[in-house]
């Protein structure tokens, strides 16, 4: 039975060649379907190969802007919850005070509550404070979600970080200032980038709270949503396309720079 | 460099103490570590010497007392104002600088520009020029270790702590890295303080020893005279291994003693005696394995007279080379330790014969018998584990 043996050699490589698959497949599609040139107005059947879209990704009235739009919540969002995370990340790790355990499962909150049930409390609150929907109440919305993701990423780094590592620096005249921009930052950093990264993606493609709290903005979600109750533009695909090259590009930029740093270093 | 006569490097605890809420980690004590000397702070896990040590670096405030080097009060600096240096437990080396940045660490700090050349000199000190791109996790336990130390000893600190540096090693670079650290501390002539668990380590590398028990200094002195002179069961049984046997005093003659065990009589030098000894009092007397000559009971009549004697059988022997090792039973004390070199052995000398020991009386030590004979003892087993 050469065949089976065959199999079971590689059975490995299979079972993680198809997972792979599973895993990417929807991607292929929407790139794909990014080259269509499709009849009518819905994006769901293969036509014919063009580069329409691609040549006017801006071509559809509003969505360039919910994309802009998007994108600058999503870095504000990312920026706040960053900033805010790491501090309460830090503070729960390093400090011994009174409802810290109580603290530690309430920042939780956010993660566990559905969200449509947040979403729809959070805009009883802010209807009750008479506050004016649209961009400001969607960045506050979006930090407050993020905020649990960081915290729990940055915390889990600064927990297996050696506290004597701190003490080393002051015992090498570096004062407190010094100690966290040279030591505990840098060491820090993976976990505050990982949070950081997390708290990115999770805002931009927020829907259900943003959809709730937005007023009449529309964010790039919103507007993908919305059209397709009318019929979905390609350039919808394009963007999608597009935002999994940067992605793939980023990953792997990083990892070359690695490589090449090991390299340096062996 | 230093003078002769410069104290700049002198550590002076004056009752210096750490309680952390109803526990007391140390005790209050006073310490005075010389310039220039090789320091050891000697003790079981918990007993408060890397407290100590810690309230030197200022990396833990003290509860009471003062800290001085030379004579500057340091008690209340921050540790990064303080003139003293650190080899942190498993080094603490910063992971994500390369092993020239751990090095230069401390001189950048200071804000010292060029530090190229004093990096590489340190580096070539500690033989680790070639690795100095290299990132700590990149290294061995034994260059990791040499990495803390060049890192600390740049800044030429008035005094290096060194906390538990060699925990880490395996025994075989433990060894070759205690001569490396002597051989450094003679050459650069800094006050080292080093915390240990190791007694051999201990011995080995200071000139003084303090032993520390429950947050108190219990004997302090030069590693022979630790040895020869214990004043407690706790350092006796620390610093190697003592038998003891718990004997009634007879009756002082001069500077003697001559006390009562078993229906024998025992000497002791009067001086080498830390116990009050009252006639009719009890004290403890000591001796250690190797000071003790074995002798088949046939031979009784050739043991020279003076010497301290008692009779006993043999329960265990173990040959390990250079030495036999024998636990013999006797009525006074049972498990006696003995070690004879092998020079001549005596073939008879098996376990179930019945033996005389004898030693010279000068190698008697006596002891308060109100301490528990065991004090210390655990210790030594759980390092030898």
């Amino acid at each position: 039975m050469p065949f089976v043996n065959w199999l079971k050699r590689r059975l490995v490589v299979i079972a993680g060649l198809i997972t792979l698959g599973y895993l990417l497949l929807p991607n292929v599609v929407v790139t794909v379907f990014s080259f269509n040139k499709p009849k009518g107005r819905f994006n769901y059947e293969w036509q014919q190969f063009s580069t329409d879209a691609w040549k006017d990704p801006c071509g559809v009235a509003g969505m360039c802007g919910s994309l802009s739009l998007s994108l600058q919540i999503a870095v504000w969002a990312t920026l706040g919850a960053t900033v805010l995370g790491t501090m309460i990340a830090f503070a729960l790790v390093r400090y011994r005070f009174r409802a810290r355990g109580a603290v530690n499962s309430l920042i939780f909150l956010p993660m566990a509550m559905p969200e449509v049930v947040m979403a729809a409390s959070l805009l009883t609150l802010f209807l009750n404070m008479g506050a004016q929907l649209g961009f400001w109440t969607i960045l506050i919305a979006h930090i407050m979600f993020c905020l649990s993701f960081v915290v729990t990423a940055v915390k889990a780094r600064v927990m297996s970080m050696d506290p004597r590592l701190e003490q080393a620096a002051q015992d090498l005249y570096a004062g407190p200032l010094q100690t966290f921009l040279r030591v505990t930052l840098p060491i820090a950093a993976p976990g505050i980038a990982a949070g950081a990264l997390l708290a990115f993606a999770l805002s931009f493609d927020d829907f259900i709270i943003t959809n709730f709290n937005a007023g009449s903005t529309v964010t790039f979600p919103m507007f993908v949503w919305g059209s397709a109750q009318r019929g979905t533009p390609v350039q919808i695909n394009v963007i999608g396309t597009a935002m999994f090259v940067v992605a793939v590009l980023f990953v792997l930029t990083s990892m070359a720079i690695s490589n090449r740093r090991n390299k340096q270093k062996a | 460099m230093n003078t002769t006569t410069d104290n700049s490097g002198d550590v002076r605890l004056t009752q210096i103490g750490k309680r952390y809420g109803a526990f007391t980690a140390v005790h209050p004590l006073d310490l005075t570590v010389p310039q220039g000397s090789f320091f050891a702070l000697l003790g079981a896990s918990g007993c408060g010497k890397t407290t100590t040590l810690r309230m030197i670096a200022g990396l833990e405030e003290p509860s009471q007392g003062t800290v001085h080097l030379g004579d500057q009060d340091v008690t209340h600096l921050p540790p990064y104002k303080r003139p003293v240096n650190t080899v942190f437990q498993s080094y603490a080396l910063f992971p994500h600088l390369d092993i020239f940045e751990n090095v230069a660490f401390g001189l950048r700090r200071r804000g010292i520009k060029s530090v190229k050349k004093q990096v590489e000199e340190m580096l070539d000190l500690v033989q680790l020029g070639e690795q100095a791109r290299k990132k700590p996790h990149q290294l061995s336990g034994g260059q990791q270790q040499r990495v803390a130390v060049a890192r600390a000893l740049i800044n030429h600190p008035k005094v290096l702590l060194l906390d538990e540096p060699l925990g880490a090693l395996d025994l075989k670079l433990r060894r070759q890295m205690q001569l490396e650290l002597k051989r450094i501390q003679t050459e650069v002539g800094i006050t080292f303080v080093h915390v240990t668990h190791d007694q051999e380590e201990a011995m080995t590398m200071a000139d003084t020893v303090a032993v520390m028990n429950a947050g108190r200094v219990e004997q302090l002195g030069s590693p022979a005279d630790l040895y020869e002179n214990p004043r407690t069961t706790f350092v006796a049984n620390f610093l190697g291994t003592s038998n003891f046997i718990e004997a009634d005093v007879d009756f002082k003659s001069g500077d003697e003693i001559v006390l009562n065990a078993g229906g024998g009589k025992l000497f002791l030098p009067t001086a080498r005696c830390s116990a009050q000894a009252a006639a009719g009092g009890k004290v403890l007397v000591g001796v250690r394995p190797e000071k003790i000559a074995l002798a088949h009971a046939d031979d009784a009549g050739e043991i020279p007279e003076g010497r301290n004697r008692i009779t006993g059988r043999i329960a265990d022997s173990s040959f390990i080379g250079v030495s036999t090792q024998y636990v013999i039973d006797s009525p006074v004390c049972s498990g006696f330790e003995v070690y004879a070199q092998n020079v001549d052995r005596d073939p008879r000398l098996t376990p179930g014969a019945e033996v005389v020991l004898h030693w010279n009386p000068a190698h008697t030590f006596g002891l308060d018998a109100t301490q528990a004979i065991d004090a210390g003892v655990e210790s030594v087993e759980e390092d030898a584990a």
